[in-house]
């Protein structure tokens, strides 16, 4: 199959986890569609390393995935702090970082 | 001898310093210790004048150099002195009349419990004055002029809880600054022209310049004269100056320091005399002021100003004749010397009067006190003789030789001159006689009954006339011989003249007509004008109450509308103009400040709103700044 | 090595803050006695700098030099040449007033407890400023110069805004407050604004000579081996002149200094137009001239225009104002004016004139300031309307009021007028047009002068007033030293003008400008 396919895939799935993080307000669905994002990255990526044919893009892809658990587990703990005190995980009950 | 020339000044300004400086321990004799150090000053005077009449006269001019004053790269300026006849003749004036009106004072200022400062206030004026006349170079008497003028301010205003005394004070002040500034900038014009501003080089290089620079030199000392000497159109405040206490008019506003201008002109008479067109001028100020200073003199009730606008009047002579140049700068000095005796013991007895009819000066509240004050109605009345010019006495000689000079002066010029001087002597006589007739002659409108007819409240107290004390009466009696004696004195064998002919030196003039001529038509205008006044105000009793007069009457009365112009035009064109720009700092200026600082706040408050807290916003800015940089990008490779 | 006797003349007071701020809270008196001596001891330096100092020696004297930034070339670099030695003195000079006067200016106000006035702080910052003021007028490095010019701005703001009265007894404290802190903030926003082109412009001279330090800078203008194209120099000078055009003040930039000298308290007020504003002039006279000779002339004609519209507009504003301290701001900034007119008339004359303008100024404005802040706390009010008749009451105040009055209109006899003079003489003899124009602020200043006068002093006496008291001894003690030295400066100048003269020829020749000749000699 053509690779090129590969790349549509990504764009198509990096649009969805971005829409998906602009318009939810669920703090869980945003945290799931940033990993969406993240994936869609690694498929680009490792669609390159096959296009170009060098390993390059495979080892970033899997940097991504380490510094992507990493993220859960921050980002999971924050959400789960966040649902403690205010009994909601919607972002825009968070807004208090503003001038 | 020239060292004592610095003791001049110093002994009356060692009197102001310990009288002003030192406290109230100084109260009960610092009057005494101010009349002593002015009589000191005179008789440094007597001795320097002795020592003159000694020489020849072409060597009598003495230097003293005391130390360098502002020495600044290319410019130098010294404390210096010189003393030649023309100083001389003022010091022996100024230091005379100024010692007869301290000794005057200790009796006119018995019960004003701020005495000791007054006396350092005359003793302060007599150092400027001094200083004025003795200086020899334009700074060090400028130094001496803004001296008098503070001198003048202090003691316009000495009774300073009275407003029209402070605000005539400051009046004074202002309008003579104006004529500084005429004298500071013909001072930078000399400094530009001859690179100094010393008497002798200055004086002696006016032909190796243009007459262009000289005649503005000349100009700007013409507005500095107008300025200290009441002339028009820097008249105005010589009128309300009469707040102060009589001596001081006496001293400052009729014998000395109004004299200044002509002593200014006259000094610089080598700059007058290279600049005709200037002279033109300073001839016409002159005889516009003497007709000013006249018809002002015979509408005005209250004593003093009546002899302001006289004293006025008769500046105009001196300065009408320094303007002629050298054939009327001797005389100039001469009726000024004159002017000094009998002005000041007019002033003198009008003070008298005042002070034993409870500080009246409404003219209209005398009458008849010839009776009650005899000492007085003598030297006021030999005083007035001798201003009117009546034949033998000091004014008559004077004023005689200048309305000659003025017809000399030749062609049209010369007649319309002399006509006018002819015309201010019948003027003269006719204001004179009318405040002689109102104040000693008459009924006694003091009367309470005549006082209340007359507008006076119910609360009028009725004076009790009588003759002042005999610290007052003295120098009234030494000024009235001066008055009567001086000027003959002066004239046989023209002895004034040949004193100060190395000066300011002399050219005898030529009248058109012959000089009997001019005398008969003074003593014939002089007459004229005595009989007007007696027929207006000796044959039938004087109005209590003023009546309304004609329409010139009314203008002088104001002082021919010239305070209302001054009023309308300075005064309140000024308020408007400070007034509008306060408005404008505060709104265009600041305005533009504080909007700059408002625009940038405002700026920053729409900023602030893009900061919501919303997750999603920041979100959307990130997507939309990388798809930014992404297009930007594919642009860049495009191109 | 020799004593470092300008370091120390600034260390002292310096350290007298740190000393003076750390007195413990209730030690108020010990404080304030601390500070009048340190101050004091800097005077005795001062002295000290004076005598040392020989007006026909070089140029700089009793100079210092350390490297400081070594990446930047940045040196501690100290010398004063005669009008440096002037300003210091004046400083110096001053600040013991300025501190007597302000004895109980930052007590804790009895009736309102909220207000927590720091008497400590106060006089600490007083001494902070004259550190900074007297190393700018000794520095001879342009970035160490930059550094204290913009650092006093910081005591500065705390001054103004910190402390001061009510204008009046029927304003409320909350709009006092108000007021002032606008006024301390507009203080400063002003100037930091001039200070950061004038940053633009250090760093652009630094691109352009390589070095920071004025003397090497100058003899390489000097000798032609820095040759700087036309319109850099223009744009550099602009830089410098914009920032020390706020500070001194210069028409237009002035709005700043009414409202300062109106909010803050006298002594203060003092502090700001008789000594830190002289920092701005001097700046002219020694960075402008000598480092862009060719851009000042450049600049003259729009700056003597600039200068004149300054003195007449202050002269006639200060006519207008109905509050006794911005009078006297406004009377400064027509000052302020005959002093730009001095050093930009390009004579000698001009030039020493302006040096010792600035002398003067500050003494004169000194002795009619304090004691109008005197008055002022007898009554709880600056407007004008409030008084009349003071002198029936207390003629020791109203005399050295008279006093200080005319030394602000220039009387003859008094220290100021000779400096009028000269900075008049000097301009006329190269532009008489502009010098005849600021003639007509000596009228003006009459006016403004005598009719303050008029309206508080005399009349009437009103019943507010009729029982305050005269001077007391510790304003006495004020007062009395500046009205001597304000006569004898006038009496005899000739101290001063020695030791400005030679420095003055030196900028001359800086500027490669000549006195014009007199006609006389020039038509020979």
């Amino acid at each position: 199959m053509n690779p090129v396919n590969y790349l549509y895939l990504a764009a198509l799935l990096f649009s969805i986890g971005a829409t998906g993080v602009l318009i939810r307000r669920n703090a869980i669905v945003v945290f799931m569609c940033v990993e969406l994002m993240l994936n869609a990255c690694n498929l680009a990526f490792v669609a390159f390393s096959r296009l170009h044919g060098n390993l390059d893009g495979q080892i970033i892809a899997f940097f991504t995935m380490v510094v992507a658990a990493a993220e859960v587990v921050v980002g999971l703990a924050i959400i789960v702090s966040l649902f403690r005190s205010r009994h909601s995980a919607s972002v825009d009950d968070a807004s208090l970082m503003k001038l | 001898m020239e060292n004592l020339i610095a003791l001049l000044i110093a002994a009356p300004l060692l009197g102001a310093a310990v009288l002003l400086c030192g406290g109230r321990a100084l109260d009960r004799t610092g009057h005494l210790l101010g009349t002593l150090l002015s009589l000191a000053s005179f008789a440094f005077g007597l001795v320097l004048f002795t020592d003159m009449l000694g020489k020849d006269a072409e060597e009598r001019a003495l230097h003293q150099h005391l130390f360098s004053w502002i020495p600044v790269e290319g410019f130098q300026a010294d404390v210096a002195f010189q003393l030649d006849q023309l100083s001389m003749t003022f010091v022996l004036l100024i230091s005379g009349v100024g010692t007869l009106i301290h000794i005057y004072s200790i009796g006119y200022m018995e019960h004003d419990e701020r005495r000791r400062r007054f006396f350092g206030y005359l003793n302060l004026f007599l150092a400027a004055m001094l200083l004025l006349v003795l200086a020899d170079n334009y700074l060090l008497l400028y130094v001496g002029w803004e001296g008098v003028g503070l001198a003048s301010y202090l003691l316009i205003g000495f009774w300073q809880h009275k407003p029209s005394a402070a605000t005539a004070a400051k009046k004074a002040f202002l309008v003579n600054r104006v004529g500084d500034m005429g004298l500071s900038i013909a001072i930078m014009l000399m400094f530009t022209t001859f690179g100094t501003f010393a008497f002798g080089p200055v004086l002696e290089a006016t032909g190796d310049t243009g007459e262009g620079k000289l005649t503005a030199i000349a100009l700007m000392l013409l507005l500095a004269a107008c300025g200290k000497s009441a002339q028009v159109p820097l008249q105005s405040w010589l009128g309300d100056a009469m707040e102060g206490p009589t001596p001081v008019s006496a001293l400052i506003h009729a014998a000395t320091m109004v004299t200044a201008g002509v002593y200014l002109i006259v000094r610089s008479g080598a700059i007058f005399n290279a600049a005709p067109d200037a002279q033109l001028v300073v001839t016409i100020v002159g005889a516009v002021t003497l007709l000013f200073g006249a018809i002002v003199g015979c509408a005005k009730d209250d004593i003093k100003k009546a002899l302001a606008g006289s004293t006025m009047s008769q500046i105009g002579y001196m300065v009408l004749a320094a303007g002629l140049g050298p054939i009327g700068y001797v005389f100039a000095i001469m009726h000024l010397v004159t002017h000094g005796f009998f002005k000041a013991g007019l002033f003198l007895g009008a003070g008298s009067v005042m002070h034993g009819m409870n500080d009246e000066v409404d003219m209209r509240r005398y009458g008849g006190l010839r009776k009650y004050m005899p000492v007085t109605f003598v030297t006021f009345g030999l005083g007035y003789l001798a201003i009117i010019g009546f034949p033998g006495l000091s004014g008559f000689f004077s004023k005689d030789k200048i309305i000659e000079a003025a017809f000399a002066k030749g062609g049209t010029e010369g007649w319309i001159l002399g006509s006018v001087a002819l015309l201010g002597a019948a003027i003269t006589a006719f204001y004179m006689t009318r405040v002689m007739l109102m104040t000693f002659f008459g009924e006694e409108r003091w009367r309470k009954q005549a006082a209340i007819a007359s507008g006076a409240g119910e609360d009028y107290q009725e004076p009790h006339p009588h003759e002042s004390p005999k610290s007052m009466t003295i120098p009234m009696i030494i000024l009235a011989f001066g008055s009567v004696f001086a000027g003959g004195f002066f004239s046989i064998g023209d002895r004034f003249l040949h004193w100060l002919e190395p000066v300011t030196a002399h050219e005898h003039g030529h009248p058109p007509i012959s000089a009997g001529a001019v005398t008969g038509a003074t003593v014939a205008v002089l007459v004229l004008g005595v009989a007007a006044a007696w027929l207006m105000y000796g044959r039938r009793p004087v109005p209590a109450v003023a009546p309304r007069g004609s329409l010139l009457t009314r203008a002088a009365r104001r002082d021919l509308l010239q305070d209302d112009f001054n009023h309308v035009v300075l005064v309140r064109g000024g308020e408007h103009l400070t007034r509008s720009l306060v408005y404008l700092d505060h709104s265009l200026v600041d305005g533009a400040v504080n909007g700059t600082a408002a625009s940038v706040g405002g700026l920053s408050g729409r900023l602030r709103r893009l900061q919501n807290g919303y997750v999603r916003s920041y979100a959307v800015s990130m997507f939309g700044g990388a798809a930014l940089i992404v297009a930007a990008t594919l642009l860049m490779r495009a191109v | 090595m020799s004593f470092p006797l300008l370091t120390a003349t600034a260390a002292l007071p310096a350290l007298g803050a740190v000393a003076t701020a750390a007195v413990p809270a209730g030690k108020r008196n010990a404080a304030k006695s601390l500070a009048l001596l340190v101050s004091l001891a800097t005077l005795g330096l001062a002295v000290a700098v004076l005598v040392r100092f020989d007006p026909d020696g070089g140029r700089y004297q009793l100079t210092e030099s350390h490297s400081w930034i070594k990446d930047f070339g940045v040196r501690y670099e100290l010398g004063v040449d005669g009008i440096g030695v002037a300003l210091l003195a004046l400083t110096a000079l001053l600040i013991p007033f300025i501190i007597l006067a302000g004895w109980h200016d930052a007590d804790p106000l009895e009736t309102s407890s909220s207000r927590w006035r720091p008497t400590q702080g106060f006089f600490a910052l007083i001494l902070a400023v004259e550190a900074m003021v007297i190393l700018s007028f000794e520095a001879t490095d342009v970035f160490l110069f930059y550094i204290f010019f913009e650092a006093m701005l910081i005591p500065m703001y705390f001054l103004i805004g910190g402390f001061g009265d009510r204008a009046h007894p029927h304003q409320d404290e909350k709009t006092a407050a108000a007021q002032r802190s606008y006024a301390a903030v507009k203080f400063l926003l002003y100037n930091l604004v001039g200070g950061l082109i004038m940053l633009a412009a250090v760093i652009g001279l630094y691109t352009v000579a390589g070095s920071f330090s004025l003397t090497e800078i100058a003899e390489a203008r000097a000798d032609g081996s820095l040759d700087m194209a036309t319109s850099t120099e223009r744009w550099l000078f602009l830089g410098f002149f914009f920032a020390f055009a706020v500070k001194a003040p210069l028409w237009p930039l002035h709005t700043w200094l009414p409202n300062a000298m109106g909010e803050s308290t006298a002594p203060v007020a003092v502090l700001i137009t008789a000594v830190v504003d002289k920092v701005g002039t001097f700046a002219m006279l020694r960075f402008c001239l000598q480092l862009f000779p060719e851009a000042s002339k450049w600049a003259t004609p729009a700056i003597l225009v600039l200068a004149v519209i300054s003195i007449v507009y202050g002269a006639l504003l200060a006519v207008g104002q109905r509050d006794i301290k911005r009078l006297v701001a406004y009377a400064s900034i027509s000052h302020f004016g005959f002093i730009i007119l001095g050093i930009f008339a390009m004579t000698s004359q001009g030039q020493s004139g302006a040096t010792l303008y600035m002398v003067n100024h500050g003494i004169s404005t000194a002795a009619l300031m304090l004691v109008a802040g005197f008055l002022i706390s007898r009554r709880g009010s600056r407007l004008i309307a409030d008084y009349g008749g003071v002198q029936k009451t207390a003629p020791l105040l109203a005399g050295t009021f008279l006093i200080g009055s005319l030394a602000t209109l220039s009387l003859p006899g008094l220290a100021p007028f000779i400096s009028e003079f000269l900075v008049l003489v000097g301009t006329f003899s190269r532009y008489p047009a502009i010098g005849i124009i600021a003639t007509f602020g000596i009228v003006l200043a009459a006016l403004y002068s005598l009719v303050l006068y008029q309206r508080t002093m005399t009349g009437p006496v009103k019943p507010e007033l009729a029982k305050i008291p005269d001077l007391r001894v510790r304003e006495l003690a004020v007062v009395v030293p500046l009205i001597a030295l304000l006569v004898f400066l006038g009496v005899y100048p000739k101290p001063l003008t020695e030791l400005v003269d030679p420095a003055v020829k030196h900028t001359m020749s800086d500027v490669q400008k000549k006195d014009p000749r007199p006609d006389v000699e020039a038509s020979k």
